[in-house]
């Protein structure tokens, strides 16, 4: 092979920042060839899914609205992923916090039990969520079992849960069969914030989410020890630091957060719990995650961008007919040069002649 | 027909695209390679392989695009993951997104078109022998194929120098690039096998399951694939007997809401997954740890030293 992967001796500051930028610039124009194929003319189609949602105030706070859960999602999954510990599951997790949080709303409907209602019900969104996410960690800790498949296989078991319940226990008596729950009243629902578009609360606690990630993980002995433990696990080991306890404290902490971002989306936007609440939202977190270099800071950024990938793909199937799976292979594309191009911060490609390879 | 004959043919039905894929990983996981794109791989297999079947009236062009699909998109993993060694479990993710997206934009102008299913393939008087011969020798090519690819494949991992090696470099590429064996090589061939299996086994769902497409219609295969193979304790004779087993609950779920038992259909969906999870702690506990039976590599970065 001609070209080889050298290690570098230190990790190339230049590229660190500049590999997002480039991963971003050789999406886009992959994307520019596959429109061309489609037909589309890039430029307008590029214009359509970049800018123009950014033009109007109304979809700046769709944008915001759209990545709230995301980002919410994506920092707890940045925890699992810097300790090494293999959470894909936050779909199910997420759905499950929308259903254990939806219990109290459904329970006292048509009942007006005051303002502390929405409240503990986001409590107990974040706490099904993390019991969601104790199956799969349990299953690592003590029988040794690949949380990769464990998570995901509880996904779609999460996703059976819900359909369940809307479609039997929980379904409206006055919503002519359809699979949704009655809508949750005033006091079950996270207040909007801004007149005139849908930014709720939620948005301000995942702001609140970023902060305490960003303090947790450079500030404080646990940040330390996530980081230790993924990074290098037989120095966490000589230092003491319990890789177990670990694996059961990032899974509990992703799990609320998918949680509590599911059940903040069904009781903000939505209003009701109905199958197709999320999107892919636990998946496209993962993205998330890697595409912020597992930094809340990052991470807050990529939510935002790919929210606008998400918002500008329904403006342009709107507007230009462009098929909504665009955004899916957009997300692809942009993730495999993201970790691409992050490969060249830790090494560099040689190309070697022939001289050097009988050497 | 009989009742019994019917399901057994339906449970093979099931079971040969979950055993075309997992066989394909079980050789990529043996290479040392966690390929996590399984089900991204399969739908792009069953869009490409609807597409070429139906524009070209063959089921064995179509199938043969369902493989080029399949090894295209084990091609991009490769050279992430290989190439610039990227972490295997992300480019996986990656892989699974982009197939999901791509395999829509491909089968959105074949919604809703039919074609004709895979011819069945009757073994001159072995098919005529009462129920077995229904069930073992008329089915269609893809089921004579799935079981002549497992046993390919323990043959060539346990009975050739090609099989040996592929495994010495699963179980430590330092030593085997250390005896001089092109490790990047050998895992690139590996993970190119097992893309084309998945494909196929994606391929085989519109061309011989169903006759037309749905976006998504591998429904989480993908993932009960990979799920096989760790079943299987990376042994291909296990991997016949689970890819069967799970076909059967499958099947076995359909059969039992049709009898009206009462019970949710919800939780009939939701047996496979579950008895991936119960499996998995189950053979993961008897082990002490899944490492102890998994390729010693399994998922981990090479990066050759010259």
């Amino acid at each position: 092979m001609p070209l080889v992967l050298e290690k570098r001796a230190e990790r190339s500051a230049f590229i660190a920042i500049a590999s997002p930028l480039l991963a971003i610039a050789l999406t886009l124009l992959t994307m520019s060839i596959l429109l061309l194929a489609l037909g589309k003319n890039p430029l307008a189609a590029l214009y359509v899914y970049f800018v123009e949602p950014l033009t109007d105030p109304y979809t700046l706070m769709e944008i915001a609205v759209k990545a709230s859960p995301i980002v919410m999602i994506a920092i707890g999954l940045s925890l699992c992923y810097l300790a090494n510990v293999w959470n894909i599951g936050a779909e199910g997790q997420f759905l499950m916090g929308a259903v254990t949080g939806s219990y109290l709303a459904v329970v006292t409907n048509g009942s007006d039990v005051g303002h502390w209602l929405v409240i503990v019900m986001l409590i107990l969104g974040a706490i099904g969520g993390a019991l969601w996410a104790l199956i799969p960690a349990i299953c690592r800790v003590r029988f040794g079992a690949n949380e990769i498949l464990t998570s995901l296989m509880l996904v779609y078991v999460a996703d059976l849960i819900m359909d369940y319940l809307v479609r039997g226990p929980w379904r409206d008596p006055k919503g002519l069969n359809f699979p949704t729950t009655a809508a949750f009243d005033p006091s079950a629902t996270v207040p909007v914030i801004l007149d005139g578009g849908r930014l709720h609360a939620g948005v301000i606690i995942t702001l609140a989410v970023v902060v305490i990630a960003a303090v947790l993980l450079g500030r404080t002995i646990k940040g330390f020890e996530i980081r230790v433990v993924g990074a290098a696990p037989r120095a966490a080991r000589f230092a003491g630091f319990k890789s177990d306890r670990l694996v059961i404290f990032t899974f509990l902490i992703s799990g609320a957060l998918a949680g509590l971002a599911g059940i903040i989306e069904v009781a903000g936007p939505v209003g009701v719990l109905q199958p197709g609440i999320s999107p892919g939202y636990g998946f496209t977190a993962i993205i998330v995650a890697f595409l912020g270099r597992l930094n809340p800071l990052g991470i807050l950024i990529a939510g935002l961008f790919l929210a606008l990938t998400f918002i500008g793909g329904e403006g342009a199937q709107i507007s230009m007919k462009i098929p909504l799976d665009l955004t899916k292979v957009f997300q692809g594309v942009l993730l495999f040069y993201v970790l691409a191009c992050d490969s060249l911060i830790l090494y560099r490609i040689r190309l070697i002649g022939s001289q050097q390879k009988t050497a | 027909m009989l009742i019994v004959e019917a399901i057994i043919l339906s449970v093979i039905a099931a079971s040969t695209p979950l055993l075309l894929a997992a066989a394909g990983e079980l050789v990529v996981e043996r290479s040392g390679v966690l390929n996590l794109g399984v089900e991204g791989m399969m739908i792009m297999g069953a869009a490409c392989g609807f597409a070429g079947a139906y524009l070209s009236g063959s089921t064995f062009v179509g199938a043969l695009c369902g493989i080029a699909a399949g090894v295209a998109l084990a091609f991009v993993f490769a050279v992430l993951t290989l190439g610039l060694a990227v972490n295997q479990v992300a480019a996986g993710l990656a892989l699974t997104i982009l197939g999901t997206g791509l395999s829509g934009l491909i089968g959105a102008g074949f919604v809703g078109q039919k074609i004709v299913p895979a011819p069945h393939l009757y073994i001159p008087w072995l098919s005529d022998i009462p129920v077995a011969g229904k069930i073992l020798f008329a089915q269609d090519g893809f089921v004579y194929f799935s079981v002549l690819l497992v046993v390919g494949i323990w043959w060539f991992l346990y009975r050739t120098r090609g099989g040996l090696i592929l495994r010495a470099v699963g179980d430590s590429h330092t030593s085997a690039h250390a005896l001089g064996y092109p490790v990047l090589k050998i895992r690139l061939l590996a993970v190119l096998f097992g893309g084309g299996c998945a494909g196929l086994a994606g391929a085989f769902l519109p061309l011989a399951y169903t006759p037309f497409f749905i976006p998504g219609m591998t429904a989480g295969r993908g993932w009960i694939a990979l799920a096989l193979v760790v079943f299987s304790s990376w042994l291909p004779g296990r991997l016949v007997a689970g890819a069967y087993l799970f076909g059967a609950v499958t099947i076995l779920q359909l059969h039992a809401q049709a009898l009206g038992l009462g019970i949710p259909s919800q939780l009939m969906t939701a047996l496979p997954y579950l008895a991936t999870v119960i499996v998995l702690v189950i053979i993961s506990r008897a082990r002490g740890s899944a490492g102890s039976v998994a390729p010693a590599s399994l998922g981990t970065v090479f990066v050759p030293d010259r």
